[in-house]
């Protein structure tokens, strides 16, 4: 997994800028892009994975977290934009000019400098996970119903967001980026760039994921997704190891929300529509479910599968994809990784028969 | 309960907060040979006595049969033990200093009283060296858990609980695999991981074949002396076969106690139980 992450973080930088565009093997930049924003998905898809594979959690509003890593990303961008927005503001971004805001909020105060803004990314999700898995997992909430205030979180952050007076852009969101880090955004290189540090991140994300995984607190998780009293039983705090895979994963989530944003130039409320959540575990489903290679399969290969359709057949997309995940579900429970297990063993059961069937005339 | 009697209840004179269990004294003292006491304990559920002023004592290192028919309470009674029930009247305490009635049940099960439940809980998908593992005693917070390498001393630990539990064919193989009672051998080991000095163990032959509760006997019998064992079961062969001393309960009190054949020819067991 990591070897095919590392080829293709080489292979493709050197397609976008060595290769001629007139050859048939030039990778455009939009290509770039498109591959860097994937990859984005996949960690996300990863942090799912590693809350509802190992630890049972089923989160529909992972997509939440997401959404505040992606703003926090989009409000340092938007102040990096400086006095060359529309309204031409030395400090306030065109839609607080729009708004007639006489000075900027107090928490967009800090976010014009990088540091700041990468580490809320992280820091306001994770708060926001902790906050919300403490009261529910004291609670023992469980199952559906955990399920269900996810949900609800995550519309209720919609609501909140497509408010102008909450101070991030309303329905409009945050957009009109012009540079990250003072290199343009529109650049090639600071594209490729972009495409690096999801590539690294996805990398540095999904080895964390896997040393929790493998460790003894990975097990725990698994023993409390299939016997969570038992787990209690025998002296762990269920409700602590839930708090901090929890907490984690929605860090992640942000990690991928602060890359994704820069690379697709827009941030709005709709990034929390509760449908997104839903989404995403469906490419977890269909990658299958608590192998972690298998979430970044099903991210990058739904995705790529939504990107032909919706240019091809725009209303069939939720069609396609509810049909996809009904078929996964019934043949495939264990995902595109369960099938690739599927033939590992139909092939080791075959291959000392193998050769002498076709020996035979 | 109304909030007034809940505080009067939170402020009263005995009472012990969690914050000052450290200064309680929580060793066990079994210095007269007596591990588990439970004295004139009563348990009611909507008017009916389910416990009525039973006195039970178990002996440090002892294995003790309890049996008895269906709804005599040998459930109930672990449930007071383990701090699942709480008794109307009555005390238990553990060894000697250690008063049961004011532990939680994580509080107990730490203290070293350890509990097999009727139906078997394995984790189904880890192997039986993992399940294992888990149970082991140790620290289970959550960053001491995320870092813990297994140690050599740890490593020997399971693969002689292995060894008790006769499962070392089975060390790699998913608990979810195994037969229900390989199942049940693997949830004792499972307790003896923890080192408790009080094993209870509840019908842990039901749906055994004879050579199961044969080896569940040896296994039983092999625990005598390092732990203190209390067995509740039905099958009175398998009871007959491991059994030194056996009570018997009625109706939520003691009615006998002695060896089996004592307990056997006792006129009063053979009307309610034996006679069956
Ligand atoms: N939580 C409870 N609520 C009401 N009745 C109970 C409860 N637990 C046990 N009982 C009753 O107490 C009696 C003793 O039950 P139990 O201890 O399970 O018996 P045994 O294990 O000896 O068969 C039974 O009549 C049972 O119905
Ligand atoms: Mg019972």
């Amino acid at each position: 997994m990591l070897a095919v992450l590392l080829v293709v973080a080489v292979v493709v930088p050197i397609l976008n800028l060595v290769v001629p565009e007139s050859s048939p093997w030039h990778v455009s930049t939009y290509t770039v892009t498109l591959l860097g924003k994937y990859l984005t998905y996949a960690l996300l898809a990863v942090a799912v994975d590693l809350v509802w594979g190992y630890l049972g959690i089923l989160s529909l509003g992972h997509a939440a977290f997401f959404g505040l890593g992606g703003y926090a990303m989009g409000m340092y961008l938007m102040r990096q934009i400086g006095d060359r927005g529309v309204y031409g503001h030395p400090v306030l971004p065109d839609f607080m000019v729009f708004l007639n805001w006489p000075e900027l909020p107090w928490f967009w105060h800090g976010f014009d400098l990088f540091w700041f803004a990468a580490l809320m990314a992280i820091l306001v999700p994770g708060t926001l996970a902790f906050i919300f898995g403490y009261l529910a997992f004291r609670s023992r909430v469980t199952g559906v119903y955990l399920s269900i205030m996810t949900q609800a979180l995550t519309y209720a952050l919609m609501l909140a967001f497509f408010r102008n007076e909450m101070g991030f852009g309303g329905n409009n969101g945050l957009t009109d980026f012009k540079d990250i880090l003072g290199f343009d955004l529109k650049s090639d290189a600071t594209r490729i760039g972009l495409f690096l540090a999801s590539a690294g991140a996805l990398a540095l994300g999904y080895l964390a994921c896997r040393w929790i995984v493998t460790s003894r607190l990975g097990r725990v998780a698994v023993a409390i997704r299939d016997a969570e009293a038992r787990t209690r039983f025998i002296g762990y705090r269920v409700d602590r190891v839930k708090l901090a895979i929890f907490t984690f994963s929605a860090m992640l989530a942000g990690v991928a929300g602060a890359l994704y944003v820069p690379q697709v130039g827009i941030i709005n409320p709709g990034e929390f529509s509760p449908l997104n959540s839903i989404e995403l575990v469906i490419w977890v489903a269909i990658g299958g479910r608590a192998t972690l290679y298998g979430a970044v399969i099903g991210a990058i290969l739904v995705n790529y599968g939504k990107t032909y359709f919706t240019g091809a057949f725009p209303e069939a997309w939720l069609f396609a994809l509810g049909a996809l995940f009904v078929v996964v579900t019934l043949f495939l429970p264990k995902g595109i990784a369960g099938l690739v297990g599927m033939i590992r063993t139909w092939r080791r059961s075959r291959s000392p028969a193998g050769p002498r069937a076709e020996a035979a005339p | 309960m109304t909030p007034v009697e809940q505080l009067r209840e939170s402020m009263r004179k005995d009472r012990q907060w969690s914050f000052m269990y450290s200064m309680l004294d929580l060793d066990l003292d079994v210095s007269q040979g007596v591990i588990l006491y439970l004295e004139d304990v009563s348990v009611s559920f909507d008017g009916f006595k389910a416990i009525n002023n039973l006195n039970f004592y178990v002996n440090a290192g002892e294995l003790r049969c309890v049996i008895g028919p269906n709804g005599a309470g040998k459930t109930t009674m672990m449930d007071i033990i383990t701090g699942k029930t709480r008794p109307d009247t009555g005390s238990a305490y553990f060894g000697r200093t250690i008063d049961l009635l004011r532990l939680s049940e994580p509080e107990i099960a730490a203290l070293g009283v350890g509990r097999k439940f009727q139906k078997p809980t394995v984790f189904e998908s880890h192997s039986v060296f993992e399940n294992l593992e888990l149970a082991m005693a140790g620290d289970k917070r959550v960053f001491p858990t995320l870092f813990a390498r297994l140690g050599g001393e740890q490593r020997d630990r399971i693969h002689e609980v292995l060894g008790i539990i006769g499962l070392q064919e089975q060390t790699h193989r998913e608990a979810g695999a195994l037969s229900h009672g390989q199942k049940q051998w693997l949830e004792i080991g499972m307790l003896l991981m923890q080192d408790p000095h009080l094993l209870l163990v509840d019908e842990p032959v039901a749906g055994m074949t004879h050579q199961e509760m044969d080896r569940t006997a040896e296994l039983l019998l092999s625990l005598e002396g390092k732990h203190s064992v209390v067995v509740v079961e039905h099958d009175m062969d398998f009871v007959r076969s491991i059994a030194k001393r056996v009570t018997v309960l009625h109706q939520g009190a003691v009615l006998a106690e002695g060896s089996m054949d004592e307990v056997q020819n006792d006129p009063r067991v053979v009307e309610v139980y034996l006679g069956e």
